[in-house]
């Protein structure tokens, strides 16, 4: 009786203290999928600090990193929806894993309320320095007359190169010898030594080598070009205005959070983008951070769906071809 | 020349301003009591410590996150010594001779020698970077996936060949390491193999995970059961530093191991995990008397020491002059410097100099913070052997246990150092070594991707492997010394490295 009498007062103050103002209490935990020091991690971090200052609390990052990234997206999407657990989802893990895990135990476009797109990173067609074709143009029929004999890096099934190269592929009708990695580093090592043929990749990972002159750059996949490579020629400009793709990085919670615990969440997000200390550390990376349009928790929730709905019939069809 | 002394000027001009020297002992203190705690290697050290460094400049947050790195490394020595665990597959031999010293009474000799040994590496690294780091970076381009696959085979073949005791149960234990790294998703299709369907083994086994369980809870497990060789252990302290003698014997070692693993350091393709273990066997190869090795012998632990810490000297070669990680380690430092808004990479050098060199000095200053630092605590760390087991083992396992989640914060990692002790312990009873496994493990996983990688790029011609010179050279190397032992009339002489007490 006594227990029941305190379990009840405990609830009651546990409603108290989810209540309206009183949200965040202690600190937010944002899961980030992926080993501490890659691309979306970096993002994370730089997202994290103006949204710890706007909640009041510590947004802390926690990596639990396995499977492409759906270990830890499985994980806390089966956190409890308070808003004290969040994550920070990618074109893999909400795009392209639905293709590439059979078992996955979420839907990205069903399990999540979404926050809002925090930063895109753009993808950059690169090959080795030797590669005789001076434009986007020639290269594609360079590697369209090569078949089976040029030879394409990637890190691994179901990372952003991989995804985004098996696209290139389809879109332009090749079938490369795909040789594969763990991680970029790696990769990038075999590409300037000339081992490998070409690859596509984030601009983070790859924009350094570019201006080092170690590998050669031909187009980078978005409409306008990047600050940080501005020599560097748009797909549009160089012909290929088809491939358009940024591995985008954006915040999700578990789903059915509480209404004002979601806005509070998508008004912080919201200030950390805007943020121009954040926005100067994006940009300097080579990321884009989101337009008004693009930004916030129905732009993300559409954006999920279309990529999840554009990535499965190419990954699907590159897995069978190559098993 | 004459640039090289003014871009060395340069470089100790930012390291040594107070605050930096400050940022650089700090690192080093810190990484050297994380690093201590077993299980807790550099990259969970790094990873955690990271967003202390937010609010510092870049050339000091680098500063001190490489301080951390090598007190990290050089802490997961003082853990394989004194207790048996290595952190890192690279302190895997020191635990061999190294532990040994420790149960002999002379542990605050082996930590002192592995001290010295480091600094003298590092030092010897550091003015190799900095005169020749842009050129050396052409080696790591002449390695591809065929060379890497035969530097490994070379790797194995000296594994097979120098193990302790029966031949046979060594290559069974080689095989067993390199079918445990098959565990998880093949890289090449994404399908998951001998994961039996549990998610947790999706990404296969972790090092530490295996490493802490046959060695740690495997250990604990032996002196649990035999208790009396743990209190003779305790009993003896012995002298605190290396005297005269014992450095006079591990010179030689020394300077062998600063070559062999500021060499292998320099591969971005994990050459480095070879760089101790090579030098090992080099030492037990030209030793006078082979048998004292595995017993005690302190180039044991001289030489792999200086190898495993030239080599992480040198690792910074290839990520500051070519922009690529070569372990992963590295490339958390690479996440470090992007969320300080330095992309690494050939631009570094010219674009901002006073970082490039500020942490090139850095590195021999926080080489000797190491010493001084360590020096005096080598007193602290053998006192902790008077510690009674009943209350040494439980601690042991607490922070093998805090330590593993902290890695990848999943609790099924600790059940599996349960699982691999006790795997461990009946490897012990039945004499079995658990060090060529852990070998075939690390070597396992790299040869395989490899030797699918230099055949995809041959389209399946294994002929690549004789083809290409340094390949040819190095499997060449490997079938003589296989060759060398297979011959009755040499076996004889066949030295003993995984010597298990």
């Amino acid at each position: 009786m006594r227990t029941a009498l305190a379990i009840s007062l405990l609830s009651v103050l546990a409603a108290f203290g989810a209540a309206a103002d009183t949200y965040p209490q202690r600190p937010i935990t944002m899961v980030v999928p992926f080993a501490a020091g890659g691309p979306t991690d970096v993002i994370a971090r730089i997202v994290a600090e103006p949204m710890s200052r706007v909640l009041g609390q510590q947004v802390v990052i926690e990596n639990v990193t396995g499977a492409g990234g759906t270990t830890g997206i499985t994980r806390a999407s089966q956190a409890s929806p308070d808003g004290y657990t969040i994550m920070m989802g990618h074109m893999g893990t909400h795009g392209a894993a639905p293709a590439l895990f059979k078992g996955l135990k979420y839907d990205p476009a069903k399990s999540f309320d979404p926050i809002g797109l925090a930063a895109g990173t753009p993808i950059v067609i690169v090959a080795k320095k030797g590669m005789a074709a001076p434009d986007l143009k020639s290269f594609v029929e360079a590697v369209k007359a090569g078949g089976a004999s040029i030879n394409q890096a990637h890190a691994g099934v179901g990372s952003v190169s991989h995804s985004t190269g098996v696209l290139f592929d389809s879109l332009i009708g090749a079938k490369p010898t795909l040789v594969v990695y763990r991680g970029t580093g790696p990769a990038l090592n075999d590409l300037m030594a000339g081992q490998v043929d070409f690859m596509t990749d984030q601009i983070v990972n790859v924009a350094p080598q570019i201006s080092g002159g170690t590998i050669k750059a031909y187009a980078i996949a978005t409409p306008e070009r990047s600050p940080s490579l501005p020599d560097v020629p748009t797909t549009k400009e160089a012909g290929l205005p088809d491939y358009q793709v940024s591995a985008w990085n954006a915040v999700f919670a578990p789903k059915g959070l509480p209404a004002d615990v979601r806005a509070k969440l998508v008004a912080a997000l919201d200030t950390a983008i805007k943020d121009p200390n954040a926005r100067k550390r994006i940009l300097d990376l080579g990321g884009t951070v989101p337009k008004d349009a693009e930004a916030g928790p129905d732009a993300l929730q559409k954006l999920v769906e279309s990529e999840v709905a554009r990535w499965t019939p190419v990954l699907r069809s590159a897995v069978e071809a190559n098993p | 020349m004459p640039d090289l002394l003014s871009n060395l000027g340069l470089g100790f001009a930012v390291a040594l301003s107070l605050q930096n020297v400050m940022l650089c002992f700090l690192g080093c203190l810190v990484g050297t009591l994380i690093g201590v705690l077993p299980g807790v290697g550099p990259i969970a050290t790094i990873a955690m410590l990271l967003p202390i460094t937010f609010g510092l400049d870049p050339v000091g947050a680098l500063i001190m996150l490489a301080g951390i790195y090598y007190g990290a490394q050089y802490g997961g020595s003082t853990t394989a010594i004194l207790v048996n665990i290595p952190g890192e597959a690279t302190s895997v031999v020191t635990t061999l001779d190294g532990h040994q010293m420790a149960r002999q009474g002379r542990a605050g000799i082996a930590l002192g020698t592995a001290a010295i040994a480091s600094f003298f590496a590092g030092t010897v690294a550091t003015l190799l970077i900095a005169a020749l780091g842009a050129p050396l970076t052409r080696l790591a381009l002449i390695f591809g996936p065929a060379e890497y696959f035969a530097l490994m085979v070379m790797g194995l073949a000296f594994a097979v060949v120098l193990a302790h005791g029966s031949v046979l149960k060594a290559v069974a234990m080689i095989l067993v390491g390199v079918l445990f790294a098959c565990i998880g998703t093949d890289l090449e299709t994404g399908e998951e193999r001998m994961t039996f369907g549990f998610t947790f083994l999706t990404d296969g086994v972790d090092f530490s995970v295996l490493a802490m369980g046959l060695f740690g809870v495997a250990e604990i497990l032996r002196n649990l059961d035999n208790t009396e060789t743990r209190e003779i252990a305790r009993a003896r302290i012995g002298r605190l530093l290396p005297g005269l003698a014992d450095l006079r014997q591990a010179t030689p070692a020394t300077l062998r191991g600063t070559a062999i693993g500021a060499l292998l350091g320099i591969l971005p393709g994990n050459g480095a995990v070879l760089g101790p273990f090579a030098a090992y066997t080099v030492e037990k190869r030209i030793a006078r008397d082979p048998s004292r090795f595995g017993r005690g012998a302190i180039e044991g632990v001289a030489g792999p020491e200086s190898a495993n810490n030239a080599g992480a000297q040198t690792a910074f070669i290839p990520l500051l002059t070519l922009g690529i990680p070569p372990n992963a380690v590295m490339a958390l430092m690479v996440g470090a410097m992007t969320i300080h808004g330095i992309v690494p990479g050939p631009g570094v050098m010219t674009k901002s100099p006073e970082l490039f060199w500020g942490m090139i000095a850095s590195m021999w200053v926080g080489n000797l913070m190491l010493l001084v630092i360590n020096l005096p605590l080598v007193g602290v760390w053998v006192r902790l052997l008077k510690v009674p087991y009943r209350l040494m083992f439980p601690a042991i396992l607490m922070f093998c246990s805090i330590g593993i989640y902290s890695i990848n914060s999943l609790p099924t990692d600790v059940m599996l150092i349960a699982a691999f002790g006790v795997f461990g312990y009946v490897l012990i009873k039945f004499g079995f070594e658990p060090a060529p496994l852990l070998l075939g493990f690390v070597l396992g996983k790299l040869m395989e991707e490899y030797l699918r990688r230099a055949l995809t790029l041959s389209r399946g011609d294994a002929m690549v492997f004789l083809e290409r010179p340094v390949s040819a050279v190095l499997f060449l190397v490997a079938f003589t010394i296989l060759a060398l032992a297979l011959l009755p009339s040499l076996r004889k002489s066949r030295d003993e490295v995984f010597t298990e007490a």
